[in-house]
């Protein structure tokens, strides 16, 4: 039980329980390292990192970067906006060409669903993904597990809802299939539009009402509304979506029980989510945000430490 | 297959209460300093010192600390084995410390090597000691000795040596084992 299955995080349909078990494991023992007063180790020194964001990330790079540096590895970033990609050089090529110079293990950032997948099967680097398309964000997946276990105890038979834009969130179908593995029930709460109807078919619960979903569940992750992800408008105005499946104090009070709130980031605050509730002490966020650089540091010593 | 008692339970026992005095004679009331067990099986050994430290020296308050090396090990990506680390668990600094650091086997003196690095990270020690178990001489990669030894054995690389312990074991004893017929 040392090693993952793996070589590549491609997404957490793609690895199994243990390496599930094994990745929360090793999350915990880095936690315990970047909150010492040295926050960094020696381990990956002889290993080099690329971040390939063809997306735009503000969070996920910044932990990822922070966690490469906290295990003492060589990194390079790039970013599309500022690169041969706007010069019509392919994904491939790109890669390629970043590879030729060394590069052991790439975490890359895509808006086109399955980029890392077709990366997988033609080079020799282990490869994260930290987000392709709207389809998997395994790390926050991950992040929220551990975030949930670091709360809760345990995740088995524990009820989480994930609630808001369900149609566009990389961060519902990693959780969805992190959740399940780990045997923790799903409810999926939002607008019709907004919740697509083959989610059903993936085990999980959905209701179009919001408290419903609150009163049954143990841990609420709310998603945000991904603008900029919708071609067409899925509902009228932010102001009656706030007001149908906005989480505020007044709907947690109603609740007669004390849920955990959860936001992957970044908030529209009084949108999905009203201060009241995202900066109260039943939410995690923040905890989320330190712990994603405790398991990100995991994903790579483990995965490093495979190339044998 | 072989194997050969080198200590049984009696003398185990006996040597812990040796290297206990040990330890005493030259740290005193332990005030200045610490004892740190190397994850995961010099722990194992450290817990039985530290309990006999504290039946035998019951007005002592000896500082306890667990280290894991794992992030610090030098064959991280070249052994052919994945790694997957223990607790860390050091709730005071080790500045200006005598840091008494126990494993139960010494033998090629890398896991001690990276322990020293490790230690490095909670502060700077006044000085480092060793305690081992067991001291295979023989066969060390890097020039490392420890000051308080259980037992010193000669042995070569094929043989093993393998402690065990009554908490995980139900058993005290520490054994030589070779892949050979002759009787050891």
């Amino acid at each position: 039980m040392s090693a993952l299955s793996t070589k590549h995080l491609l997404g957490i349909k793609y690895i199994n329980t243990e390496d599930i078990h094994l990745i929360l494991q090793t999350a915990k023992e880095f936690k315990e390292v970047i909150n010492r007063p040295i926050k960094k180790v020696p381990s990956l020194r002889d290993v080099t990192i690329a971040n390939l964001f063809f997306e735009n990330s503000t969070r996920t790079r910044i932990s990822f970067e922070l966690a490469q540096k906290r295990l003492s590895a060589d990194t390079i970033n790039f970013s599309a906006s500022a690169s041969s990609v706007k010069k019509g050089e392919t994904l491939l090529d790109t890669v390629n060409n970043i590879l030729a110079m060394k590069v052991d293990m790439i975490v890359m950032r895509h808006s086109s669903v399955g980029a890392p997948m077709f990366l997988a099967d033609k080079i020799q680097a282990n490869i994260i993904n930290a987000g392709d398309g709207t389809h998997e964000h395994p790390t926050q997946a991950l992040l929220d597990a551990y975030s949930i276990k670091e709360k809760m105890g345990e995740l088995k038979g524990l009820n989480v809802a994930i609630c808001g834009d369900i149609r566009h969130s990389r961060v519902a179908l990693s959780n969805i299939f992190c959740l399940q593995k780990l045997g923790a029930n799903v409810m999926l709460a939002g607008p019709p539009t907004l919740i697509p109807k083959h989610m059903e078919s993936l085990g999980v619960k959905t209701t179009y009402n919001i408290k419903e979903a609150l009163q049954w569940c143990d841990v609420a992750n709310v998603l945000r509304i991904q603008l900029e992800r919708q071609d067409i408008k899925y509902f009228p105005t932010l102001r009656e979506y706030s007001l149908y499946y906005g989480i505020n104090r007044a709907l947690l009070d109603s609740l007669k029980k004390e849920i955990v709130i959860m936001h992957p980031g970044p908030i529209n605050r009084g949108v999905e989510i009203n201060s009241d509730v995202a900066d109260s002490k039943q939410s995690i966020i923040l905890d989320q945000v330190e712990n994603g650089v405790a398991v990100r540091m995991a994903i790579m010593f483990l995965l490093a430490g495979r190339s044998f | 297959m072989q194997s050969r008692v080198i200590l049984d339970s009696k003398k185990l026992q006996l040597t812990i209460d040796r290297l206990c005095y040990q330890i005493v004679e030259t740290h005193k009331d332990f005030k200045d300093a610490c004892i740190i067990g190397v994850q995961p099986r010099g722990v194992l050994f450290a817990d039985r010192l530290v309990k006999r430290l504290q039946h035998l020296f019951p007005n002592y308050t000896i500082p306890y600390g667990k280290l894991d090396i794992t992030f610090y090990r030098d064959d991280f990506r070249r052994a052919d084995k994945a790694f997957s680390p223990s607790v860390t668990d050091i709730t005071f600094s080790l500045e200006n410390k005598n840091v008494i650091l126990v494993d139960d086997v010494l033998y090629t003196g890398r896991t001690i090597r990276s322990a020293l690095d490790a230690l490095m990270d909670f502060g700077r020690p006044n000085d480092v000691e060793l305690v081992v178990l067991i001291d295979r001489r023989l066969q060390r990669h890097v020039p490392i000795q420890a000051k308080y030894v259980g037992k010193t054995i000669d042995s070569i690389n094929s043989e093993k040596v393998k402690v065990y312990w009554q908490e995980t074991h139900e058993e005290d004893k520490v054994e030589l084992i070779a892949h050979t017929d002759k009787p050891l």
